[in-house]
Parts: C-alpha cells; structure tokens; sequence
C-alpha cells in the first residue's frame, strides 16, 4: 500500500483522472472547482497530456465531443453555472453515445447564486438537463477518497456503457481535504471499435452522430438506450448504509450532508433513539431496492438536502409512499449542522 | 480524547490554511483521521479566512468544526465570531499582539500569545501563525517528534530553506513560558 497524502477534493478528482487514463482536460475556471483545472494545468504537460483552458464552458464541453468520438479517455469540470452551459453538449453525447466524464462541484444557484456549496443540480444532474430523452450516470462522492475513486468508477462506467458520467460533488468536498490513496485503485480499460480512429483502408467508416431524420430509426435508437439503462438500474446501484438494521426512522443522504447526518445519528443513537441513513452513492441509477427493502421497517424517512428537495421525490417513489417522507435542509450556500437534523428527527417522533 | 476540533481564524495571508494544513498532517502521520475544510472565495485574499481541522481516533463525520475544542485566533473580529463557539472547558489561543480584548469567559482556558510581535522581533514576520500553533501543540499535550516529517510533506520543494524557520517559529511557541 502506498503512503496516504492529504489532497483536496478537486486535486483527488484531477490525479484520479490521470491515473485511469485520462490524457484530455477541457475546461474553463469557475470557483469553488478551479482546482481541478489548476492542477490539470500542472500535470498534463509533464505526461504527453492535453490541457486546454477554452475560451467558454460550452467550447470546452464541444473539446470533450470531439475527443470522446476518438476513443479516448476525456474528461471537463465546472461549477453549477458552466455546468448549465455544457448541457446542450451532455445531450449531444448522450445522443451519439459516447463516453465522457464530467464534474460538478456545485455551489448555489439559480443564476450566478453564490460560490458557497449546494446540492440543487440534483435535478439537473440526475433528470437530465439537457433536451432529449437521456440519463447521465451520477455519482456522489462523500469523501476525498471517493472523489478519487468515483472519478475512476465514472471513467469505467461511462466506457461501459457509451454515456456521460457525472460527479455530483459540491464545494465543500471539492475544496476540504482529507488522506488520499489513489496509486491501489485498479484501472479496468473497454475496447472501443467504434472510435473514430482512421480506417486505414482496412475497415468501413465509423460514424459518430446524434442526428436521425428517419422517425423510426430515431424511436428505435431511444428504445435501444432505454434498454441499456434499464440494464444499468438493475446493475449498477450503489449506496452505503448506516446503522440501519434497527432504524426506526431513516435519514437520507449524499455528499456532505451525509457526513453531517452521521454526527447527528451518533449524538440521537446515544439517547436512544433509533436512527439510521441510506447514503445513494450513485444518484442516477437512484439504489431503490435498498428503500424497498426498509420501506415496511422504518416509520419515517427524512432527506437531507443543500436543495429545496429534490432528491425527497426520489425517495417517495423509491418506498412508493408507504411512509412519510420528511425534508430537513438548507439552501443558497449555508450547510445544515447536526442540530438542524436532531431537530428534524426529534420533529418526526425519534424522541425517545 | 478521542476527537479534536479546531478551529484556525484571522485575517487571509497570515497563514491561517498553512497552519491549519500542518496540524492536519501532523495527525495524519500519528496515524489518526483527518480532514480540513477552509473558507473559500473572496475571503482567502484578504478577508477573514479560516479553516476547521479535525483530528480524530474514528473516521470523521462532518468536516465542519462549529464548536471548537480549540479555537485559534489571529484578528478581533474572529474572536468576537467564534469565542462564544467554544466548548466549555475547550482552550482559546489569541495572538495578542494584534488583539488586546480579553476573553470574558470563565469556562474555557485563554492563552495569550503576543505571536505577531515575537515574529517581527525575530525578522520572521510571516510566522506568526506558527508560533502561535507551537504553543498549542505544547497546550494540547501533542509533541514535537515528527515536525520535520510533517514540514517536509507541506513546505513546497522549491521552498526547503522555509523548513527549518518553520520548525524554529514552531519551537519558539512550544517553549513559550507564560
């Protein structure tokens, strides 16, 4: 095992993505993710890697087309209001299916918002924010460590399956640091006889496209990628449980409130009270068989969100309304502490 | 005890994320969990900056420090912020060249560390924070043992000349009689 390092999370997200491959970096600097771009910047040159500060957000996301067409691994990053501007190209890549790695560290909105975290891209992120029927493949880090392993899991999945993945990250992860070890994580690399690598006279012409004119092409194209992400629910949901066997009422949670929702479940367990967390990992495919399974168990539900609940939708279909479903959360920057989420399981009969 | 938070605060450019990085390794390389959350944006060029470290014997939960077992304070405003904060019982370090209000408290232990005027006496007038992190070290029973570790990790490579003014700023704090 290789020696632990103290790494921010936007630094984690960059040196994972060199380590699966990634050799392309588009992207256009925004606080509080500047630092995947500032280390990319650093880094890239030294190992035959491309950096490319574009002139907007959406040229960059258009680098990313174009590189992803070739078979390479490419990624860009940006906060919530760059992020709105790539989305004409997420939907693109989504229609030509390519893969491609995309990082949000978000901070509050709408519009410009603020600089300080946010969790209220969950919508975009997760129902698609471009046009076009289409998913991204969403995945929320909670640690410095996922930051780092999630990029790389990103990297494989979007390989895999020919779409974009997305890290749903916000500004506290992106900017707190923590131990990292990334040089264990095994890379798994895909074949990809669809790139657009030159046929040298030996092989038909790949082609890359998102525009279909037939109707009955395009209605079978959509079948063909619903049917892959009906594939992808069934495979490849992740989520972490927290002192669940015996909860009575079960917190909600990703990213950095859940880190806040375990302080608050270890201060409510010592009194008693019967508390526990699903911590989805993956956001899209959303882990519903993990509330199945607690629906009939826990009285209640209560998401905790930087959003004004958005996830909480997920979760009522998840356990399809057998329980009530509660939301504790803040908004515009401001994170809810421990005593915020205490209040709220005290609020919906936790007291003991 | 099992878990400390705290807290760094003052003005941004005197070292407060610096600082704050250096406790950090330090308990990485006792072995423990970490993590360091600073502000971010405007306020690390110039405004208040400040950076929660927690150190901790289990993994840690959230990486906010909102009430501080140690609370280290470089500027009055930070003080009138966080004082209240404080954990009764938890220990407040104030750089007293630069603040002279007292704390007013009776539950928590003060110390007053004039550590900006022992760094411009000295010629080392960027090391304020580091004097002042010394003496906490002492204050909190940690030790000096792995500091030239724990320096060699954060002071960049093109800056090893820092490392030993660091060390010495460190020892100077650590040593300071009341």
């Amino acid at each position: 095992m290789g020696d632990k390092v103290l790494m921010k999370g936007n630094e984690a997200i960059a040196e994972a993505a060199i380590k699966a491959g990634c050799r392309h970096y588009f992207g256009y600097p925004i606080t509080p993710q500047t630092e995947v771009a500032a280390y990319m910047s650093k880094r890239m040159p030294k190992i035959g890697g491309t950096f490319l500060q574009a002139e907007s957000e959406i040229a960059a996301i258009n680098m990313v087309i174009g590189v992803a067409s070739a078979g390479y691994r490419v990624m860009t990053s940006s906060s919530s209001p760059g992020i709105s501007l790539k989305q004409e190209g997420i939907s693109y890549l989504a229609g030509c299916d390519l893969p491609a790695l995309v990082v949000n560290v978000e901070r509050g909105g709408p519009g410009l918002g603020g600089i300080q975290p946010s969790q209220s891209d969950y919508w975009q992120a997760t129902k698609a924010g471009g046009h076009g029927d289409y998913h991204n493949l969403v995945l929320a880090p909670a640690s410095v460590q996922e930051m780092a392993s999630l990029t790389i899991k990103g990297f494989e999945l979007a390989d895999k399956y020919g779409m974009v993945a997305m890290i749903l990250a916000d500004g506290t992860m992106g900017q707190m640091m923590e131990p990292v070890e990334i040089d264990d994580i095994e890379i798994k690399t895909v074949e990809k006889p669809w790139a657009l690598t030159g046929t040298g006279m030996k092989r038909e012409h790949n082609i890359v496209n998102s525009l279909y004119l037939k109707p009955e092409l395009l209605e079978q194209k959509n079948f063909e990628r619903y049917e892959k992400y009906a594939k992808i629910e069934r495979d490849e949901a992740m989520f972490e449980e927290y002192l669940m066997d015996d909860a009575e009422i079960c917190l909600v949670a990703f990213g950095i409130t859940s880190r806040v929702a375990k302080n608050a479940i270890n201060e409510a367990r010592a009194k008693g009270v019967k508390v526990g967390m699903i911590r989805p990992i993956t956001l899209w495919p959303f882990p519903k068989k993990a509330f199945e399974a607690r629906a009939d168990q826990c009285k209640a539900f209560v998401s905790v969100e930087m959003s004004m609940g958005q996830m909480i939708e997920d979760v009522k279909l998840a356990i399809e309304c057998k329980k009530p479903v509660y939301l504790c959360n803040r908004v515009g920057g401001m994170i809810p502490t421990p005593e915020d989420i205490l209040s709220k399981i005290d609020e919906v009969g936790g007291a003991k | 005890m099992a878990t400390t938070n705290v807290l760094y605060a003052g003005f941004g450019g005197q070292g407060i994320l610096f600082s704050g990085k250096f406790l950090a390794y330090q308990g990485l390389l006792a072995g423990k969990h970490v993590s360091w959350l600073p502000s971010y944006g405007p306020e690390m060029r110039g405004g208040t900056a400040n950076c929660s470290v927690i150190i901790s014997d289990e993994e840690v939960g959230s990486p906010i420090v909102s009430k501080p077992d140690v609370l280290i304070v470089m500027n009055l405003p930070s003080l009138d912020k966080y004082e209240n904060d404080v954990v009764p019982g938890g220990k407040i370090f104030i750089d007293s060249t630069l603040i002279d209000k007292k704390v007013e408290r009776t539950d928590v232990d003060v110390f007053y560390v004039p550590a900006t005027g022992m760094a411009a006496e000295r010629k080392i007038p960027t090391l304020a924070n580091m004097i002042i992190t010394g003496k906490m070290l002492k204050e909190i029973g940690a030790s000096l043992d792995n500091i030239d570790a724990v320096l060699g990790k954060i002071v960049s490579a093109r800056h090893q000349d820092l490392l030993e003014v660091n060390k010495d700023a460190i020892k100077l704090g650590y040593n300071l009689e009341e």
